[in-house]
């Protein structure tokens, strides 16, 4: 945590943002409940197995995918592995620093980690080639390119994306044999979540924040919901409260929008 | 969340595997003040959780560059030691305890009155001795308890427990194994006085109505917990009254 | 108006006090007409509307005209850092020390004040965002060359002075010693016998362990002669 001078917002704008918010008004012009454009590619980096990167407003997040065979972890022999890693390098802006991961890094990468495996997204138990030695490992490593605020959701809708598009060379196993083919297969999918962060301005509640309504608001809650509007993942951040009936305000605001970002999904799928 | 459903975290009397119901509490003990250096200090038994917390603050604060002009920084350090689990943990900083730092001090910051002490630092130090589920919940109670005992400010204690679902049930405060091989986990903290949440985490599955049932639980749970954080604070000063009151018989 | 507390009963953070309109002293804060304790502390209150809640522990935060003492940390060119068991380190600079205004730079500031030497200091300054300045410049201010120092927690001091000095000026007439008191939990016994200054830091000792439980001063005076009994059967 530092003083940084652009972590310190003018007090006049905080005023604004407040008092449009007092209308049921955005600085940029929103709606409470509205996402900015999102704008997501796919399929750009070639060495990568799976790749996507989302223009979520003024937020830009690649999410890079690699499939490669490793050895499954000693007390799941039979599921493949899923390591999510995510970070927030210095060009993405002046407030971060360079060095290992800090705070923010870790959240925002087990975050992911955990709604994506609450979920089941990737079907672990169909990644396995040989049970006890020898399995797929998915690598999902995200990268913050440009922060305009919420990087959880730009993140996310990446790291989503990205596996979906995901294709990578069938093995076949003959006699603990490991035999690569030339077909390209797709990751087998499950449950595909959508995450919807929540921040509390004042007793205000709005969908993805922005950089300036971050920099202002007195917490923010991220819910995970799946394809059957049920909640896979929770994450409230920064020192602020919120109260019971907030929560589950919040809650039903979530499950209600995620039905947008969902169609926005399925327009990448619907070309594979 | 491993192998779901597979252990029989319930068995058909409704009893868990320690024999608890499915809305029980394990035993808890509270001691606060027990510390000789730290400004605040305070001792957590939760089921075989064991976990100190001491607070020192506020203080100058180090380096000069994370001071804020009109507050205090709240600073957490929430560390596991080696022999605090099953197997062997190293003992430097995992990404889970880099995560849980940030969750508990933002759980506690809330009840601090930051704007009292500017320029300085208050930190915040917790070391889980024993770890069998639900340490985060364990570690905020008891640095709730440490921050008051080091006379800081506070609009409320902060209160936590975590709720959860096994074998499809809703249940209140896992232990190791229901957090290992249950279906969800929820961990909480709430000001109590002032029906604030302050900490909210999922993992696993809910419905809907599961989750609004599961958080309804773990707001009544927070109410007890906090009256054992309330009895432990005021214990020290009526123990030296009573001690003072006998001698003058 | 109603009041949630007995009078003296000892409340923790967070802990309802009353709900109304009260004159109100002491770290409580108020939200939609609930007064709330913010430490733990022992509350007084009085049938005129009066609530007051002693703290039973906190820093020191230095104000304005706080007698103080202080313990040299650090030695400058033009000044002196120094301890004042608070959350901020406290300035003492040269000119609040000389009595003539010499040119600072060219003297050894180690000769006049050193690390480890204690003083008697008020604060002459004090806005959190400069470090607190101190002077020791008026009378009754200025290094300390004997007696013993203790340390209670500082918001235990006006329990030590006791109301209208009641407690401070009985300490000083049964045991024969005099005492500095300062604001930032520091006290200074000063006897001509390091017996007697030894008998008060046991008081003072007492006083802070014993000061949220009633009839402090009546406790004290018996203590204090059994004390001075005692030494005497020696």
């Amino acid at each position: 945590m530092s003083s940084k001078s652009e972590l310190i917002i003018p007090k006049i704008k905080k005023e604004t943002i407040l008092s449009l918010l007092r209308k049921d008004k955005r600085i940029d012009d929103r709606g409470l409940d509205d996402y900015r454009e999102i704008e997501i590619t796919t399929n750009l980096i070639g060495k990568a197995d799976g790749s996507a990167i989302v223009k979520l407003g003024d937020t830009t997040v690649i999410t890079g995918v690699k499939v490669q065979l490793d050895r499954p972890f000693p007390d799941t022999p039979e599921k493949g592995i899923q390591i999510v890693n995510a970070e927030l390098i210095p060009l993405a802006s002046p407030i971060f620093e360079p060095g290992p991961p800090g705070e923010e890094d870790v959240e925002l990468s087990r975050v992911i980690d955990r709604g994506l495996r609450s979920s089941e997204m990737i079907k672990l138990d169909e990644l396995v080639l040989i049970p006890g030695e020898k399995v797929w490992a998915v690598f999902v490593d995200i990268y913050a390119l440009d922060h305009g605020g919420n990087l959880i959701d730009a993140s996310a809708l990446a790291s989503v994306a990205a596996l979906l598009t995901t294709q990578y060379n069938k093995v076949e196993v003959e006699d603990d044999n490991i035999i690569v083919t030339d077909e390209k297969i797709n990751l087998p999918i499950g449950n595909i979540p959508v995450f919807v962060t929540i921040a509390k301005i004042g007793d205000k509640l709005i969908v993805d924040p922005s950089y300036e309504e971050e920099l202002v608001m007195d917490a923010r809650i991220t819910f995970v919901i799946d394809e059957n509007e049920s909640i896979t993942g929770i994450q409230k951040g920064n020192p602020g409260v919120f109260t019971y009936g907030e929560i589950m305000e919040a809650k039903n605001i979530a499950i209600r929008v995620s039905k947008k970002l969902r169609e926005k999904l399925a327009s990448i799928t619907k070309d594979l | 969340m491993t192998t779901k459903g597979s252990i029989e975290l319930i068995n058909k009397e409704g009893l868990r595997i320690d024999g608890r119901k499915v809305y029980e509490l394990r035993p808890i003990k509270i001691r606060a003040g027990f510390l000789k250096n730290a400004d605040g200090s305070a001792y957590i038994e939760l089921g075989h959780n064991k976990i100190i917390a001491a607070v020192y603050g506020p203080r100058e604060a180090h380096p000069r560059h994370v001071i804020i002009p009109d507050r205090a920084v709240v600073r957490c350090r929430y560390h596991m030691a080696p022999f605090s689990v099953e197997e062997r943990k190293s003992p430097g900083f995992s990404r889970r305890e880099i995560e849980l730092s940030k969750v508990i001090r933002e759980a506690l910051e809330p009840s601090i009155f930051v704007e009292e002490f500017p320029r300085t630092a208050i930190d915040i130090f917790v070391e889980v001795l024993e770890a069998d589920g639900g340490t985060r919940t364990a570690s905020i109670t008891a640095a709730s308890v440490a921050l008051a005992d080091a006379g800081i400010p506070l609009r409320d204690l902060v209160a936590s427990i975590a709720v959860g679902k096994a074998n499809g049930q809703i249940i209140l405060d896992l232990n190791g194994l229901e957090d290992q091989y249950g279906d969800a986990d929820m961990p909480v903290a709430m000001m109590p006085g002032l029906g604030q949440i302050t900490l909210l985490q999922a993992d696993g599955r809910f419905t809907s109505e599961e989750f609004e049932k599961a958080l309804a639980l773990a707001v009544k749970a927070i109410k007890k917990i906090y009256r054992v954080q309330k009895e432990a604070l005021k214990r020290r000063y009526i123990e030296i009254s009573k001690e003072v009151l006998e001698s003058e018989q | 108006m109603t009041l949630y507390v007995k009078n003296k009963q000892v409340v923790i953070p967070g802990e309802t006090i009353a709900y109304g309109k009260y004159d109100l002293q002491g770290p409580v804060y108020v939200l939609k007409q609930r007064v709330y304790s913010k430490v733990i502390g022992v509350v007084e209150v009085d049938e005129k509307k009066k609530i007051n809640l002693i703290p039973l522990k906190g820093k020191y935060v230095p104000r304005e005209g706080d007698l103080i003492i202080g313990k040299i940390v650090d030695v400058g060119i033009t000044g002196w850092t120094v301890d004042i068991n608070a959350p901020y380190k406290a300035v003492l600079p040269a000119s609040e020390v000389l009595a003539k205004p010499t040119d600072a730079a060219k003297l050894d500031l180690s000769k006049i004040l050193d690390i480890g030497d204690l003083i008697v200091a008020k604060v002459i300054a004090f806005d959190y965002t400069r470090d607190p300045l101190l002077t020791i410049k008026e009378s009754k201010l200025g290094k300390i060359t004997k007696g013993t120092l203790v340390e209670i927690t500082p918001v235990k001091i006006p329990r030590v002075i006791g109301r209208k000095g009641s407690m401070i000026n009985m300490i000083k007439s049964i045991l024969n010693v005099e005492l500095v008191v300062g604001k930032n939990g520091r006290i200074l016994v000063v006897g001509d016998d390091p017996l007697k200054e030894a008998l008060a830091v046991i008081a003072i000792k007492k006083i802070e362990r014993e000061a949220h439980v009633p009839g402090l001063t009546n406790r004290m005076k018996k203590f204090l002669e059994k004390l001075v009994k005692g030494e005497k059967a020696r």
